[in-house]
């Protein structure tokens, strides 16, 4: 590891932050990135997929950039920790990969004016803070229809994480286009408040079997729900943020892969090329950041078709997962016929959709 | 061969010594470990304990050093009486999620006026909150004499339910666009739990851990309920004979830690958290129970252990950052810390001999 020069020492840097200035950061000619993970890296899905997008700046830029992670830190005082260490040690450009990181991420921003960062999911923005998410619910429309031809039992379990709009922006594209192909569905939503925890993930998929679901589908991060599909036989579930194929021959029928490595790799070289603007980011399976995994031959040809079919519609901008006529859970009318859902709307989603059963926590 | 004998008393000298033993040891077999892991270890072990205080960037790390050790400190001192009176509060985890509930909740109420009164009515809510929690496991040991360990763990589980609904309820932030989490009480002036001198990491949770650890020493050295906390661990008996009330040490034991851990989750939550979220607990809970055996029980050991702890912590995500180690490792490496501080301990009560006999 080569010694970094720095460029002011240290006591001038603590005369600067006492000063209430701009602090001094390490510099080198490389360009230095770095990623806060909320999970392990090897989590198999939302973390794993991040890094997996780091590894591939590392491999487009090849000398031309460091990057760097710390893994597994908490949400709060400890995230704006390790970004401030990043910042420091000379790190030029900063994904933070978590939606807890969003104040922390804003709180370092302001003490490094030069840095540029990168927050996952969150809606606060700065003028060296950039927001960018994938359009999640795009695959789950993809899958809602999988699942809705797949189920025999027409009971579909679905593992939430926490009901913040983006998971039920998930539970309502899915419900929806599940419903269109069959009508006698209905949805069984646990909440797990966890986005990474097998033993909790585990338990939900249990509890959903042992109610007569036999297609679990999952918003959290880890393998074990696919795990638990698998030990029960005639269970189908899907790969969550990674492809999750090494289920491929058991559950697994298709997947929803987040795919963040061509967004980071721009945004890299926007900082290389000094072009890096504040920007907000929302894209979906058109752009590809979000994929769907290769569909299995457990799904029959005919509904294979048709969910690809509906990807591509999707993906070229002719249809949107929230078209119109849709009532509110509670009756009330949301969409005309014909009508879409604006982005603020979706962001912000805090109601089930006409026909799922439940409540969201409150 | 190498035989284990009791001591007829503890080892002074060893009760002081295997701390040290113990980081020592730490450190050889986890710089192995990364050794084994390809990385240097010399480098790493400098970068975890070395460069947080001397390093090219500690005029960040040392405060920062405080803001992750106040919390373990304040809360080890708490559990550090009842572990010492041999009463066993497993859920300082809950007792801080509550208390930090009771203080954002007392702040936001009076959103947004200004006055100074709002923090020290915050600090007194943190800390009933954090004690009222803890009482209930307290009060079930003394009025049916359920066991203290299972019902104050198990109370972390509830804590945690409550703080989700919190987040996602009660306390939502209502220009927060339907996210969970509440305001960020760092953004409300009479809330917020500001450094008493800018950038020294000073909060006043790190002034009330230090406030903490003086009454704690006072009380355990100089006072007849330190005494009775201390006759009552060593000799249940005789300070049954010698007419201490175990209900009411049971009371105070308990509600004592449950205000201090109550008192750290609302400096947290008001300060370097800044705000009630889901994943606002991360294990300062679980983790100062270590802090407290680290540091004998001792509430000047107690700091020196929460100190090193929190050492650890950000040495290990410097570690992450700049050398590369995986998270895992440097997990392993306390818990290493911990394993070799309870295999050396045995010194204090054991020593080796060799034995003239063959094995039995």
């Amino acid at each position: 590891m080569k010694r970094r020069q720095i460029m002011t020492g240290a006591a001038t840097a603590l005369a600067l932050v006492l000063s209430g200035g701009a602090w001094a950061e390490s510099h080198s000619d490389k360009t230095k990135v770095g990623f806060v993970y909320v999970g392990p890296v090897g989590d198999g899905g939302w973390t794993y997929e991040h890094n997996q997008g780091r590894l591939a700046v590392e491999k487009e830029f090849g000398d031309a950039v460091e990057t760097v992670f710390v893994e597994n830190v908490p949400e709060g005082a400890d995230a704006e920790r390790v970004m401030t260490q990043m910042a420091l040690e000379g790190a030029d450009l900063i994904f933070t990969t978590s939606f807890g990181y969003m104040d922390p991420t804003i709180n370092v921003a302001k003490k490094f004016p030069k840095v540029k960062f990168e927050h996952a999911t969150g809606y606060k923005t700065a003028p060296n803070v950039s927001t960018y998410s994938a359009r999640f619910y795009e695959g789950r429309a993809v899958q809602g229809t999988i699942a809705g031809h797949m189920t025999e039992s027409n009971v579909v379990g679905y593992i939430g994480s926490f009901p913040i709009p983006e998971v039920i922006r998930g539970i309502n594209a899915a419900y929806i286009h599940a419903k269109k192909v069959n009508p006698d569905v209905t949805f069984k939503i646990v909440w797990a408040y966890t986005w990474f925890d097998p033993a909790k993930e585990a338990d939900a998929a249990k509890v959903l079997i042992e109610q007569g679901a036999d297609v679990i589908l999952q918003h959290t991060d880890s393998t074990a729900p696919l795990a638990a599909a698998a030990a029960a036989g005639n269970v189908i579930g899907f790969g969550q943020a990674s492809d999750m194929a090494e289920f491929a021959d058991g559950p697994r029928v298709s997947s929803i892969i987040d795919n963040w490595a061509p967004y980071y790799i721009q945004r890299t070289k926007a900082v290389i090329d000094g072009t890096w603007e504040s920007a907000m980011t929302w894209d979906g399976i058109g752009p590809g950041m979000v994929g769907i995994g290769e569909i299995t031959d457990k799904v029959p040809a005919e509904v294979k078709a048709e969910a690809l079919a509906l990807k591509d519609s999707i993906a070229s901008g002719d249809y949107h997962p929230f078209t119109g006529p849709l009532k509110k859970q509670d009756g009330s009318d949301w969409l005309a016929e014909g009508e879409t859902a604006d982005d603020g709307t979706l962001a912000g989603m805090n109601f089930y959709v006409e026909g799922i059963e439940g409540d969201i926590p409150q | 061969m190498l035989m284990l004998e009791k001591r007829p008393q503890p080892s002074r000298a060893f009760a002081y010594l295997t701390p040290l033993l113990a980081v020592l040891a730490t450190m050889i077999a986890g710089g192995l470990m990364f050794a084994a892991l390809g990385k240097d270890p010399i480098e790493a072990i400098r970068t975890i304990f070395w460069d947080p205080l001397f390093g090219e960037f500690s005029f960040y790390y040392r405060p920062q050093l405080l803001v992750k050790g106040a919390p373990l400190v304040l809360i080890a001192i708490g559990l550090s009486l009842g572990f010492k009176a041999g009463i066993w509060n497993i859920g300082a985890e809950g007792q801080y999620i509550v208390g930090a509930i009771c203080g954002a909740g007392t702040g936001l109420a009076f959103y947004p006026m200004e006055s100074w009164i709002i923090f020290p009515l915050m600090i007194l809510a943190g800390a009933i909150g954090g004690m009222l929690w803890a009482m209930i496991p307290a009060i079930l040991k003394v009025k049916f004499g359920t066991n203290e360990i299972l019902v104050s763990l198990m109370l972390v589980y509830v804590a945690e339910q409550l703080l989700a609904s919190m987040s996602l309820g009660l306390l939502k932030n209502p220009e927060g666009f339907g996210f969970p989490g509440s305001r960020n009480l760092q953004q409300y002036a009479s809330a917020h739990n500001a450094d008493i001198i800018e950038g020294s990491g000073m909060h006043w949770g790190v002034a009330f851990a230090f406030i903490a650890v003086i009454f704690a020493y006072i009380l355990l050295n100089r006072h007849m309920l330190g005494y009775a906390i201390r006759l009552t661990g060593e000799a249940p008996r005789a300070a049954r004979f010698a007419g201490i009330n175990p209900a009411r040490l049971i009371l105070f034991c308990l509600g004592a830690s449950g205000a201090l851990a109550g008192l750290a989750g609302l400096f947290e939550v008001s300060g370097p958290a800044g705000q009630i979220s889901i994943d606002f607990n991360t294990g300062y809970g679980f983790t100062a129970i270590i802090v407290a055996f680290l540091g004998r029980l001792h509430p000047v050991g107690i700091l020196l252990a929460g100190l090193l702890m929190a050492l650890t912590y950000i040495g290990g995500e410097i570690a992450q950052g700049s050398l590369g180690l995986p998270g895992a490792a440097i997990q392993m490496f306390q818990g290493m810390l911990l394993f070799f501080l309870l295999a050396v301990d045995v010194l204090t009560n054991y020593r080796l001999r060799f034995s003239q006999k063959g094995a039995a």
